[in-house]
């Protein structure tokens, strides 16, 4: 049944597909998962924090970015960016921004309310009682969360938050909204240039799996590692 | 001057509930005191304001003449020298034992780490657990981790101990060993505060026994004095009960 195949465009379009296609699909996830995750700490700190302000407007944001779909915020940033820019620098006309900065903007956003969610539940999941502990020997607030909270909330958290880049570098392909060459956009390039639709999609689907099922693997490894013996 | 002086302490969680109510006493140097009462009664919460772990809202408390109450800045070294065991041993689990010894005398006493290591073999040997130095807390019994725990604190070299239930969480064949510890060190002349329903241990090594009910001390007598004739109902309904069998 997969006699009339055509593999050879597969072979063709190699360079195309990675080394643009790839290559920014790396890219956005490396730069989403970052600077998500710098925001998601400070967003987790806020929501922690005593101040009522800073931690309504912390819960305010993870709920509205985890209650639209990330399709949506995507086309909803691509469309509303200019006019923010607009308004920031007092231009009196739309700023262009493009979709490839737009994205990177979005996902950086979208992906720091999931981080910020993961850091919360790590640095809670130590029991107030190690706290207790680090405070009667004697540290200070900055010793305890370097020496005993953060060590363990890290220990709880990293295959989560490696998790999460993996749904997250799959996520990316939903960028082809804005019809960015990522590494599924460009397959669907060439399958629609050469008609090859069955061929390329089954490669880029392997590509997909073969990757995050590598990873997968090495984030259970490294959870077996890590893991704290209770 | 008494080690450790709690006067007319209050301690509010909300308007409505009272946890404190108005407790005066004072532990002697090499004084070892048991607080007991039934549970909910505030002996625990009394305890760990000894070292400020509570923050009360009125009293004073006094820890080798350094007011604890008012005290800010000073508060992290003043608890290096007070040593706490928890109930739930509360060692940190992503250390070795070695490394739970070591961190309170390298970050806040300021030793070298081989000083710090012997100091801690020796305390290990003392507990009798040097062969674990090398594992983690959750490698070892409940037992081994209250004694790692009670070296934890006198790696120190701390001028008074208290123990919240250093015994409550234990299975019954893994009490005595830590209480063979406390017994050890209280001879040794240790002040000691002890929250606790091990009677044994009171009538074996304490000086005098507090009676909490309620937020209250509703007793504070020579040990004689409490297990012969308790003076208030609610100490001798509290001792029939826990004594009875």
């Amino acid at each position: 049944m997969f006699s009339n195949f055509d593999y050879d465009v597969i072979w063709r379009s190699l360079p195309y597909l990675f080394q643009q296609g790839m290559a920014f699909t790396l890219t956005l996830t490396a730069i989403a998962t970052v600077f998500g995750l710098i925001l998601g700490t400070l967003i987790a700190m806020m929501r922690l924090s005593s101040s009522a302000v800073l931690s309504g407007f912390a819960v305010s944001y993870v709920n509205l970015m985890r209650s639209l779909p990330l399709v949506l915020v995507i086309f909803l940033f691509y469309f509303l960016m200019p006019y923010v820019g607009q308004w920031i620098i007092r231009s009196d006309q739309p700023v262009q921004v493009g979709a490839y900065a737009s994205t990177i903007v979005t996902f950086t956003l979208f992906e720091a309310a999931y981080f910020s969610e993961i850091m919360r539940a790590g640095i809670q999941s130590v029991p107030r009682g190690q706290v207790m502990a680090g405070y009667a020997i004697g540290l200070n607030y900055r010793e305890v969360m370097r020496h005993v909270v953060l060590p363990q909330a890290f220990r709880n958290m990293l295959p989560v938050i490696f998790t999460q880049t993996i749904v997250l570098f799959q996520d990316t392909s939903l960028v082809y909204v804005l019809s960015i060459t990522d590494f599924l956009g460009a397959a669907s390039k060439v399958a629609q240039r050469d008609g090859r639709l069955t061929e390329m999609y089954l490669f880029a689907a392997l590509v997909y799996f073969l990757i995050c099922f590598t990873a997968s693997f090495f984030v259970k490894r490294l959870q077996k590692r890590i893991s704290i013996i209770r | 001057m008494p080690m450790i002086t709690i006067e007319k302490v209050s301690k509010w969680y909300n308007p409505q509930f009272q946890v404190l109510k108005n407790c005066t006493t004072a532990v002697e140097k090499g004084e070892v005191v048991v607080v007991c009462g039934p549970s909910g009664s505030g002996k625990s919460t009394l305890i760990k304001t000894v070292n400020a772990l509570e923050p009360v809202q009125a009293g004073t408390i006094m820890v080798d003449g350094l007011n604890v109450t008012t005290m800010k800045k000073d508060l992290p070294k003043l608890r290096s020298r007070v040593g706490m065991v928890f109930q739930h041993f509360e060692l940190f689990p992503h250390l070795k034992i070695v490394e739970n010894l070591c961190l309170g005398q390298t970050i806040v006493l300021g030793r070298s780490e081989d000083a710090a290591k012997a100091k801690a073999m020796k305390m290990l040997e003392r507990v009798g657990l040097t062969a674990h130095a090398q594992k983690y807390p959750g490698q070892l019994s409940g037992g081994q981790q209250q004694r790692v725990a009670i070296a934890r604190a006198l790696v120190m070299d701390p001028i008074c101990m208290l123990f919240d239930e250093p015994t409550s969480a234990l299975d019954p064949e893994m009490i005595n060993e830590v209480l063979d510890v406390m017994v050890e060190l209280a001879k040794e002349g240790m002040t000691m505060m002890v929250v606790t329903h091990e009677m044994g241990f009171a009538k074996k090594v304490a000086n005098r026994v507090i009676f909490m009910d309620a937020g209250e001390i509703v007793e504070d007598a020579q040990k004689e004095d409490f297990f012969g004739h308790p003076r208030s109902d609610r100490a001798q309904q509290f001792l029939s009960k826990i004594l009875s069998h």
